[in-house]
């Protein structure tokens, strides 16, 4: 059976060149790289080469790049440490609803720790409301933490003008860049953004690794202690190949992005034109110019998801409905619900995330197989026969 | 999403050939269920002859495991009579099933609650002017058994 892999923004297998590339330091090289012996040496001198390419590749300074285990705990330290650092000036937190739950959840569990936190409602594309945030920020406001791009629906949230604005008023910015990397620019100058979170594994690196930038002079404070790693701001024996692999995968999806995006928004149009042509009933959520290039969130009415998934499954089609995160609750996705779409119709959404393996072959075979799928899951029913048929 | 359900091969062959699936035009009765929480459906037909539930048919709208739930217990109900159709209950077709998730328990409800409501239905058709009367009934008995 045909198997194809549309869940690139759940995770994505490790690029051959990244894999190559980190042999010797899975199979020989093991020094740690605090050790100033010359096995010590040699993988320190290969951290520090991949710091600079990240550097490079954001348009950051190699010292304010912090390698971390992967998304969700660049997002906790981003965070945690720009408010436990700025506590003595304010105690209020802006975030916005469709947030990934890394962030949200963070923020939430602040709250109990005596920090305020104002979650900013989106428009119905799940972009953030600019006036809303302006008319949030308040004197006792610490940090903004506003996603790049949203994971689910795709939708790129206006970032600069969040950190023009935050600047202004002397308050941190945060952005969550974990589905935008490799997929749209990102240099932290023109995003404006004092903190910066990234994972490894969504743009063909390993799981496992992530990074964190903290821009110079930043006031933030780390939030483990040890051994003085990563200039006393991330402690803990680093992940030398993870780190290593990182590097070069960055390197290689900035270096392919201009083509590659333009490759990918070809392939998820073409998803949308088939399937705009042979389903009914059928909304495609996000922004319609504002968004990612590999990214296309459907909702089908008088389907449910999870059956719609299972069934794609059994086709041999990875997807995801809403997050893969959150895939495991019944809950529908708070972002589409944040877009006011109501809960009957988020119930039926499908994620489609395209990446370097996807070709014009794997579209035609999910414009093949969905059509049936859909038929035969809204034949079953009631509501479809009720509201349609009858 | 469990695991669990994907290495189920019994209720993976119900959900994709649902058996009894469709509707009875001329039903002796009808009844509706849903679990609001997570928006599924379930509304079942009935046919009764000599109190023996001869044919029962369902559409459903919900995750895999809803329809393979419906569809199992659509087997396990049909030719039984009412009295013991009605004895058929969750339990029973987890068992059917070879077992369902804890959080996919919920989902064996529904088809049992739409088949009762369907009885309902039928016993208030074939009693003209009585609705009152076995409405009332119905009432507490769910009353009691709460």
């Amino acid at each position: 059976m045909k198997k194809v892999y549309f869940d690139h923004s759940a995770t994505t297998p490790v690029h051959p060149l990244v894999a190559e590339e980190i042999i010797p330091y899975i199979t020989g090289k093991f020094g740690n790289p605090s050790s100033i012996h010359f096995l010590g040496r040699e993988v320190k001198k290969e951290i520090e080469n991949a710091r600079e390419k990240v550097s490079r590749c954001i348009g950051a300074y190699p010292e304010e790049i912090v390698f971390t285990s992967g998304g969700t705990e660049s997002i906790n330290m981003a965070i945690k440490g720009a408010v436990y650092a700025n506590r003595w000036k304010g105690n209020h937190i802006i975030t916005s609803a469709v947030e990934h739950h890394a962030v949200l959840d963070t923020c939430k569990a602040l709250t109990e720790e005596g920090f305020t936190l104002t979650v900013l409602p989106v428009d119905r594309y799940g972009m953030v409301i600019l006036d809303a945030l302006a008319e949030a920020i308040t004197e006792q406001t610490i940090l903004i933490s506003i996603m790049h791009a949203n994971n689910e629906v795709g939708t790129i949230q206006p970032v600069s003008d969040i950190g023009r604005l935050a600047r202004e008023k002397g308050i941190l910015f945060h952005t969550d860049a974990v589905q935008s990397m490799g997929k749209i620019p990102i240099n932290v100058d023109d995003l404006q953004a004092d903190l910066l979170t990234v994972s490894g594994h969504k743009f063909y690196a390993p799981k496992g690794i992530g990074v964190l930038y903290i821009r110079q002079d930043s006031n933030w404070q780390p939030v483990n202690h040890g051994g003085g790693q990563e200039r006393r701001r991330r402690h803990g024996t680093e992940n030398v190949s993870g780190i290593i692999a990182l590097g070069k995968a960055m390197e290689l999806v900035v270096s392919e992005l201009k083509d590659e995006s333009q490759r990918l928004a070809r392939l998820r149009d073409k998803i949308i034109k088939g399937v705009l042509e042979r389903i009914p009933y059928v909304h495609v959520n996000g922004h319609p110019t504002k968004r990612l290039p590999n990214l296309v969130n459907f909702t089908f009415e008088y389907v449910e998801g999870e059956s719609l998934l299972f069934s794609l499954d059994m086709a041999g089609i990875a997807a995801s409905s809403g997050s893969a995160c959150t895939a495991d609750s019944v809950d529908p996705s708070h972002v589409l619900l944040a877009m006011g779409i109501p809960t009957e119709i988020a119930r039926g959404s499908l994620r489609l995330t395209l990446g370097r393996d996807n070709n014009d072959e794997d579209i035609e075979y999910l414009l093949d197989v969905l059509p049936p799928v859909m038929g035969r899951l809204r034949a079953m029913s009631p509501f479809f026969n009720e509201t349609v048929i009858r | 999403m469990e695991a669990g359900i994907y290495d189920n091969k019994v209720l993976i062959d119900h959900f994709i050939n649902p058996r009894n699936l469709g509707r009875i035009e001329d039903a002796d009765g009808i009844g509706l269920a849903g679990d609001p929480s997570c928006s599924d459906y379930v509304k079942v037909y009935i046919k009764i002859e000599n109190l023996q539930l001869v044919d029962i048919k369902y559409e459903v709208h919900g995750c895999p495991s809803a329809v393979a739930t419906s569809s199992v217990f659509s087997e396990l109900v049909k030719g039984k009579s009412v009295v013991e159709a009605q004895l058929i209950d969750n339990e029973d077709i987890v068992e059917a099933l070879h077992g369902l998730p804890e959080q996919k328990l919920h989902c064996s409800c529904m088809a049992v609650e739409a088949f009762d409501n369907a009885v309902i239905d039928w016993v208030i058709k074939t009693l003209p002017g009585s609705e009152e009367e076995i409405q009332s009934i119905v009432n507490s008995v769910q009353s009691n058994s709460e």
